[in-house]
């Protein structure tokens, strides 16, 4: 594909790198001369001196052919600006990168009015992350569809279970909020069916709303395990632990944030009231200590000094129950922080640059197809799809019951404005939906791929080859 | 260093040359010389069989900055060695020394020649001879890197050494695409040319040598009388086309994307042919006015073709002869030597110091008598409107230097064989400046085989300097290359 980026700070450098390294034709567009320079000497891209926000940088940069314009400067107005002209001016998709929570605030709206693709908040998708880890530290993976409304959770059924052996259309546990997806028996992946019941070390792929999946995990024995997050402190609140604190709330986790600044605690008591603010030094062991750090099930450290996010993490691993998250912001040396054997490190520029390659990736992917998200899961076996449902489908009012889907094919969920439903057999398409398949087939590229095709010819030919193979 | 990559790298240069050298075999075929045949398909044999013994893909496919330029010169090495291997074992240049020199006078585009009689030679061999000037002419390395699978910024490090210029300009934004664009362009006007020339009467194996030899701005001709006993129409047509191919491709790819304003506006084109029209204008009148009597310049028409024609041929760094320039009144000599060292323009198949270059040096000194006079003032060297980099600037001085200090030693050591200043003088300049032929005792109408081996030795690693903009050459003396640790 053919892709401007705009900026090459350190997100830029890493996101043109990898794009130029899948085969991808990059441009980059910098207003620091120095800069260009040195990412069009060690990478094979085009760089172009000037501002993005200049029709004729723009124009130089061949905007008419391009497919995805990225804008991630250092100004969140550049970045906007950028993403306007270029989607007036081709029509591309354009990814931009906005930080102040003004605009991150009516982001579906801005994003809607102004025709950007997509909109990034660093701060914002590190939170996200994190709270992933939180709420549910035992996952393995965990993928979001509908724009994070839905995730697919990927866990290993513990010992002792109740969950072992239910069959799946009795099942207590896997109801109308969770849909199980997958199974992973040793090689072997099952997309289940109704007699399928679950055994100890099976890897469950499940779909739930965020909302549901804390009780859903608590029923089927994480609770015992200590797997199960009640309660967190943050050191440090800058903008990430602002998001963090407010999701962590919402998702009924107790939050105790340890911040060095009075005036941003009493900030903080006006934005979140529901958490408790300690104004403190967060690397004072007599301050940790009388907090009770011991008691806590999660710690993340987010103070704006690596070094010290370390430290902290190093200290408290073995007070803390379950979870120490670090936030690094450092992209490289990599192996030295590996190397400390800290828990679980979250870096939000590295989250940002993955976040916009997965989109791209996916664009890829997509090109010439209903695709709107990709993922592939359990070593590329299984696919996850995301199709729009446009006017003409054939599909739509028909209930799920009456489709003849394909082997090893299922309807895990619907999003539809914004509501998401978990499908049962009564449930149809509607316009404008989008709909989540799962699958072990290959190679989706529409909705309608999904039903079973019912000529006559291809069935006996099914059936020839069935007799062979029988032979 | 990763010697493995350069290895590796070398092995697909050994594959490429076994490709390259099936067509001299092809040729041997349809003329029927038996007599070169088998050394031409030994040779493809060995260069396969070395090729594929060393491809072994190395692990680590990392290119260092270091390690991209000792690749470029060292691959330049080898292409040469295996090449003049033809040469040796058909008999027709014994010495291998002396094979070395034709072909690497091939490969880097000069078209300065040992040979006495060219005539002599095997149809094959010298459709090598002049196929060598294009593939040299647009770069081997270009070539190979579009088959290459090497990290992206790997194949900067690579791309950097070989491209000619003060700095690599891409189209597009991969090098791979690039590549392809300037080879497809080189392509169409080679058969542009090649069709041309056939349709002007000329016999289809003179007509692809020559343009062979055009194209990459070589200078290999097929005759003892260069391209004397050709018609004027197919005179002119040549010489259109050498003055084409000296022109930055960049202006071609422009043209094609219907830039034409952008195309025009090319600084280094416009003074690229305000210096040919100059040069021109005034070798034709010194000519015309002080030159009445002799008999192959008679008519203005034939002073104006064969004027062209040099400055044509000397300024895009071919190398090609009409008439005897050595003859001519020493003024408009001088002005062929000046055009020897401006080149053609970066960017294109000819070598020299480049336009770009000059009018950057120019601009820079203009800028500096400003700076002299106003100590206060503030100015920037501009090129086509934009601002020169310090960093392109402070190499262009550099690239100069190295270049002064190489051509001194040159002619210093080349001096010993006990020719005439002139004739060494002009020695170094043709083969530094990928040219072919100088003035005096290495004019137009005689050759190199006079000098001794260490001079010709002299020339040959002169020749890959000029071509590969000098930096790589010496790159490879530099011990610290070697060392791991360096």
């Amino acid at each position: 594909m053919q892709i401007i980026v705009v900026g090459c700070g350190k997100i830029g450098k890493a996101i043109t790198a990898q794009l130029s390294e899948e085969d991808h034709n990059v441009t980059v567009i910098d207003t620091n001369a120095e800069r260009v320079r040195a990412v069009s000497l060690s990478y094979d891209v085009m760089g172009i001196a000037g501002n993005g926000t200049d029709f004729e940088v723009l124009s130089d940069a061949d905007i008419e052919h391009t497919d995805i314009l990225i804008a991630v400067t250092h100004s969140d107005e550049v970045n906007l600006l950028c993403c306007v002209l270029a989607k007036r001016t081709s029509g591309c998709k354009t990814i931009a990168r906005v930080r102040n929570p003004i605009y991150s605030r009516g982001q579906n709206y801005i994003r809607q009015v102004l025709g950007i693709s997509m909109t990034i908040n660093p701060e914002y998708a590190a939170a996200k992350e994190i709270i992933k880890l939180i709420r549910f530290p035992s996952a393995i993976e965990i993928n979001s569809f509908a724009k994070g409304r839905i995730e697919m959770f990927r866990f290993k059924v513990p010992e002792g279970s109740p969950i072992i052996g239910e069959k799946l259309r009795h099942s207590s546990f896997l109801n109308d909020d969770v849909l199980l997806c997958a199974a992973e028996r040793g090689n072997e992946i099952i997309i289940p069916d109704g007699d399928f019941s679950a055994e100890a070390g099976d890897m469950l792929s499940v779909m739930s709303l965020p909302s549901k999946a804390i009780s859903f995990f608590d029923k089927i024995g994480y609770r015992k395990r200590g797997g199960i997050v009640k309660s967190t402190m943050i050191i440090g609140c800058g903008e990430m632990s602002y998001y963090l604190a407010q999701m962590l709330i919402k998702s009924g986790i107790a939050v105790k944030i340890i911040e060095i600044n009075r005036e941003r605690c009493e900030n903080l008591c006006s934005l979140i009231p529901q958490a408790s603010i300690i104004n403190g030094d967060g690397s004072d062991e007599a301050v940790l200590k009388e907090e009770r750090l011991s008691d806590m099930d999660s710690l993340v450290t987010s103070t704006g000094i690596d070094e010290e996010n370390i430290i902290l993490a190093l200290y408290a691993k073995d007070k803390v129950k379950s979870k120490v998250v670090t936030k690094i912001s450092h992209l490289e040396f990599n192996d030295v922080v590996k190397s400390l054997n800290l828990d679980s490190v979250i870096n939000p520029k590295y989250i940002t640059s993955e976040t916009i390659l997965q989109y791209v990736r996916a664009m890829g992917n997509s090109i010439g197809s209903n695709v709107e998200t990709l993922y592939r899961l359990m070593d590329e076996r299984v696919e996850a799809l995301e199709f729009h449902i446009h006017d003409s489908c054939g599909l739509i009012g028909t209930k799920i019951m009456d489709m003849h889907l394909k082997n090893n094919t299922l309807i895990a969920g619907i999003s539809r404005g914004n509501d998401f439903i978990i499908p049962g057999g009564n449930d149809s398409f509607a316009p404008g939906d989008s709909v989540i398949v799962v699958t072990t087939n290959h190679g989706f590229r529409d909705i309608g791929d999904i039903i079973e095709d019912r000529n006559p010819l291809k069935d006996i030919g099914e059936f020839i080859g069935e007799r062979e193979a029988n032979r | 260093m990763n010697y493995a990559m350069i290895r590796y790298v070398l092995s697909w240069i050994a594959k490429v040359e076994a490709g390259l050298l099936i067509l001299p075999l092809l040729i041997a075929a349809i003329y029927r010389e038996w007599a070169v045949f088998p050394v031409y398909a030994a040779i493809v044999a060995l260069c396969l069989a070395v090729g594929l013994i060393t491809s072994k893909k190395p692990k680590n496919t990392e290119i260092y900055a270091k390690d991209g330029f000792a690749a470029v010169a060292l691959l330049w090495i080898v292409l040469s060695v295996f090449g003049a291997l033809p040469f040796v074992f058909t008999g027709e240049i014994p010495s291998f020394v002396d094979a070395l020199f034709e072909i690497v006078s091939g490969f880097t585009t000069t078209g300065s020649s040992i040979l006495k009689d060219v005539e002599a030679l095997s149809h094959a061999s010298l459709f090598w001879r002049s196929f060598s000037h294009w593939t040299g002419g647009m770069g081997v390395l270009v070539f190979i890197l579009m088959f290459i699978p090497v990290k992206t910024g790997s194949q900067m490090n690579l791309m950097r050494a070989e491209s000619p210029g003060p700095d690599v300009s891409k189209f597009v934004p991969r090098v791979r695409n690039t590549a392809k664009i300037l080879y497809r362009i080189y392509l169409g006007m080679t058969l542009i040319e090649v069709v041309l020339l056939l349709v002007a009467g000329m016999p289809w194996f003179d007509a692809l040598c020559i343009t062979f030899g055009s194209a990459g701005t070589g200078g290999f001709a097929v005759l003892n009388s260069g391209l004397a006993s050709y018609t004027p129409l197919q005179q002119w047509i040549v010489t259109i086309s050498m003055i084409a191919f000296g022109v930055n491709f960049s202006f071609y790819f422009l043209l094609l994307h219907r830039k034409k304003k952008a195309a025009f506006r090319m600084q280094e084109v416009q003074f690229y042919f305000i210096i040919i029209l100059t040069a021109i204008a005034f070798i034709t009148v010194q000519l015309l006015w002080q030159n009445g009597v002799r008999p192959d310049l008679a008519t203005f028409e034939e002073v104006l073709r064969a004027a062209s024609f040099q400055v044509g041929s000397i300024i895009t760094t071919t190398g090609f002869s009409t008439v005897d320039f050595n003859q001519w009144p020493s003024a408009s000599k001088w002005v062929l030597v000046l055009l020897m060292f401006i080149g053609a323009c970066a960017g294109s198949t000819g070598g020299g110091i480049k336009v770009s270059r000059i009018v950057i040096l120019a601009k820079s000194i203009k800028k500096e008598l400003i700076v002299l006079a106003h100590p206060r003032t503030v100015r920037k060297v501009m090129f086509d409107g934009q601002v020169v980099p310090h960093d392109v600037l402070r190499s262009i001085n550099v690239f100069i230097a190295a270049y002064l200090i190489i051509f001194g030693a040159s002619v210093l050591i080349i001096s010993l064989d006990g020719f005439s200043l002139e004739t060494n003088f002009t020695a170094v300049a043709a083969t530094l400046n990928n040219i072919g032929p100088g003035l005096d005792a290495v004019g137009p109408t005689s050759n190199f085989s006079a000098y001794s081996n260490i001079s010709k030795i002299v020339l040959i690693f002169d020749m890959l300097a000029g071509r590969l903009e000098i930096f790589p050459m010496l790159m490879l003396f530099m011990p610290a290359t070697w060392r791991r640790n360096g």
